[in-house]
C-alpha cells in the first residue's frame, strides 16, 4: 500500500541542546512501506531521533521533507510515547479527544472511541479515570488514541518497555493490524525479538548518529558494521 | 472572653433570628465577592493558561510581576479605583464610586494575581506532563488551553478559592471605594469594622463569626460541587 506522505528524506539534521549534539548530522530517506525499527545502545538518540522525525524536537540544522506540506503532514501522523501519556479524563474521553481536536462533535467521537475501547478490550473501563489503569491498558489506550485518527505514520517510542508478555503480545497485535490497514510504523525498541518480529527495515543509532541503515534480514544475519554485530550480540557498544 | 462568648451569642442570635440587617450584609458580601470571583476568574485563569503555552519575550518578568502583586495592598487599590471613578477622575462619568460595582472592581483588580499565579503554578504542572502530547496532536493553541483549564480544573478550584477566601475577607479597598454605606455598600468586613471604632465587640465578634461560617460554607460547597476529594477523580 503505498503512502503519499513518503519518501520523507532528511539531509543533514541535526539536534543540539546546550550546546551538545543529540542526534545527526543525519542523512535518511524513508520510503512509505513497512515498519522501521530503530535499535540501538540506552542514550544513543533513539527517541529524539524519533522526536525530530516526528516534529516535536526542535530541529538546530538540516533539512526533514515530506512528499506533502509541512502543515499536512503533521496532521497525518502521530506518537506514542515510551511513558503513555494519559490526559486527566476517563479511557473513553482519552480515546475521544484527538477525533475533538479535528472537529468532530463530542458525541460522535465518544461513539467512535468506544468502539476502539472493545477493540482494545477496555470496553469496560469506558467511563473509568485513564489514571487508574495499569501500565499495559494505559500503554493500549495511547496507542488506540494515537491510531484513532487513522494517521499515515505512526512513531512508537519503545511502546513495550517495561510491559509483560502478555500485554507485550497485544500491543503487537495491535500494531501489526495498523500495518496491515497501511500505517507506516517508525518504532524504537530495546527488544529484539519484538525487532525481529515486527521489522522490515532496521535503523541502528550509535551515538546520535545512523550507524546501519538495512533490510532487517540483513541486519540481523550479517550486521555490516562490528558496532552493529557487538550490539546484536549483547556486548557494551562504546 | 466576655467578649469572645458575647460574640458567639450575639452570632447565634443573629442568625436564629434571621436579623434582617445581617440578612442584607451577607447577602451583599456573597454578591459583591461572587461577582468579583466570577469576573476575576473568567480573566485570571485563561491568562495563567495563556502563560503556560506561550512563549514570548518578557514572558519571566511578566510571571515575577503576577507573583509579586499577589501581595498588591487593598487600601492603595482602594484608592487608585477611588481616583479613576471619582468624579474628577477619567471613569467619573459612569458615576459607580460607593457603590457595590466600585467594590467589585477593586475586588476584581486584588484577586486576579493571586488567582492567575495559583492558577499559573498547578497549570504549569500540568503542561509539563501534556506538553509533548498536545504539540504531537497537533493542537492548536486554542485547544491547548482549552485542554490545560479542563483537565486542570479541580486545580484551578484552589486557585479561585484562594481568590473567594482574599476578596470576602478584605475591607480596606471596599471601604474606600464602598464608603460603608447603609444599606448601600455595607458589606460584613466594612460592617465589623465599624462596630469595633463602636466599641461594640461583641457585635463586631458576632458577625465576624457569621463571616467565617460563611466562607467555610461557600469553600465546602464549592468543594461539593466540583466532586473534589472523590475517588477516581481528579
Amino acid at each position: 500500500m503505498q503512502n503519499s506522505l513518503f519518501p520523507l528524506v532528511a539531509k543533514q539534521a541535526l539536534v543540539r541542546r546546550r550546546g551538545k549534539v543529540l542526534v545527526g548530522p543525519v542523512d535518511l530517506t524513508l520510503e512509505g512501506q513497512g515498519t522501521t525499527i530503530v535499535v540501538g545502545p540506552n542514550g544513543a538518540g533513539k527517541t529524539t531521533l524519533l522526536k525530530m522525525l516526528h516534529g516535536i524536537e526542535r530541529m538546530n540544522g538540516g533539512t526533514l521533507d515530506w512528499a506533502c506540506a509541512t502543515d499536512e503532514a503533521q496532521r497525518r501522523q502521530a506518537f506514542v510515547f515510551q511513558t503513555p501519556i494519559m490526559m486527566r479524563r476517563s479511557v473513553v474521553d482519552n480515546l475521544a479527544y484527538p477525533l475533538q481536536l479535528t472537529g468532530v462533535a463530542r458525541r460522535e467521537a465518544r461513539a467512535r472511541a468506544a468502539h476502539w475501547a472493545e477493540q482494545i478490550n477496555l470496553g469496560d473501563a469506558l467511563e473509568r479515570s485513564a489514571l487508574l489503569l495499569s501500565g499495559g491498558e494505559r500503554q493500549k489506550l495511547a496507542l488506540a488514541r494515537a491510531l484513532i485518527r487513522e494517521p499515515d505514520v505512526l512513531f512508537l517510542d519503545e511502546p513495550c518497555a517495561s510491559l509483560d508478555g502478555r500485554a507485550t503480545r497485544e500491543i503487537e497485535e495491535i500494531l501489526q493490524r495498523a500495518a496491515a490497514t497501511g500505517t507506516r510504523l517508525i518504532m524504537s525498541t530495546h527488544n529484539m525479538g519484538q525487532a525481529q518480529r515486527l521489522a522490515d527495515e532496521v535503523l541502528f543509532v550509535l551515538h546520535g548518529r545512523i550507524h546501519e541503515f538495512s533490510l532487517a534480514k540483513t541486519f540481523f544475519e550479517g550486521p555490516q558494521t562490528p558496532q552493529a554485530g557487538a550490539f546484536l550480540r549483547g556486548d557494551i557498544v562504546e | 472572653m466576655a467578649d469572645l462568648l458575647d460574640g458567639i451569642l450575639q452570632a447565634f442570635l443573629l442568625v436564629v433570628t434571621l436579623d434582617s440587617d445581617l440578612v442584607e450584609i451577607t447577602l451583599r458580601s456573597l454578591r459583591v465577592t461572587l461577582s468579583a470571583l466570577v469576573i476575576a476568574s473568567a480573566i485570571a485563569l485563561p491568562m495563567a493558561a495563556l502563560l503556560v503555552v506561550r512563549r514570548f519575550r518578557m514572558r519571566r518578568l511578566t510571571i515575577a510581576v503576577l507573583n509579586a502583586l499577589m501581595g498588591l495592598p487593598p487600601v492603595v487599590v482602594g484608592l487608585i479605583v477611588y481616583v479613576f471613578l471619582s468624579r474628577s477622575g477619567p471613569l467619573g462619568v459612569l458615576g459607580l464610586l460607593f457603590t457595590p460595582t466600585a467594590m467589585i472592581i477593586a475586588q476584581v483588580i486584588i484577586i486576579v494575581p493571586l488567582i492567575a499565579s495559583i492558577a499559573h503554578q498547578s497549570l504549569r504542572e500540568l503542561w509539563s506532563d501534556y506538553h509533548d502530547l498536545l504539540i504531537s496532536m497537533n493542537a492548536s493553541q486554542r485547544q491547548r488551553v482549552q485542554a490545560l483549564l479542563w483537565d486542570g480544573r479541580r486545580a484551578l478550584l484552589t486557585a479561585a478559592l484562594a481568590g473567594f477566601g482574599r476578596a470576602i475577607g478584605e475591607v480596606g479597598a471596599i471601604m474606600v471605594v464602598g464608603g460603608n454605606i447603609d444599606h448601600a455598600t455595607r458589606v460584613l468586613t466594612t460592617a465589623i469594622a465599624l462596630e469595633t471604632g463602636k466599641g461594640d465587640f461583641a457585635m463586631a465578634l458576632g458577625l465576624g463569626f457569621v463571616l467565617i461560617a460563611m466562607a467555610i460554607l461557600v469553600n465546602l460547597a464549592i468543594h461539593w460541587l466540583g466532586h473534589t476529594e472523590t475517588e477516581g477523580r481528579w
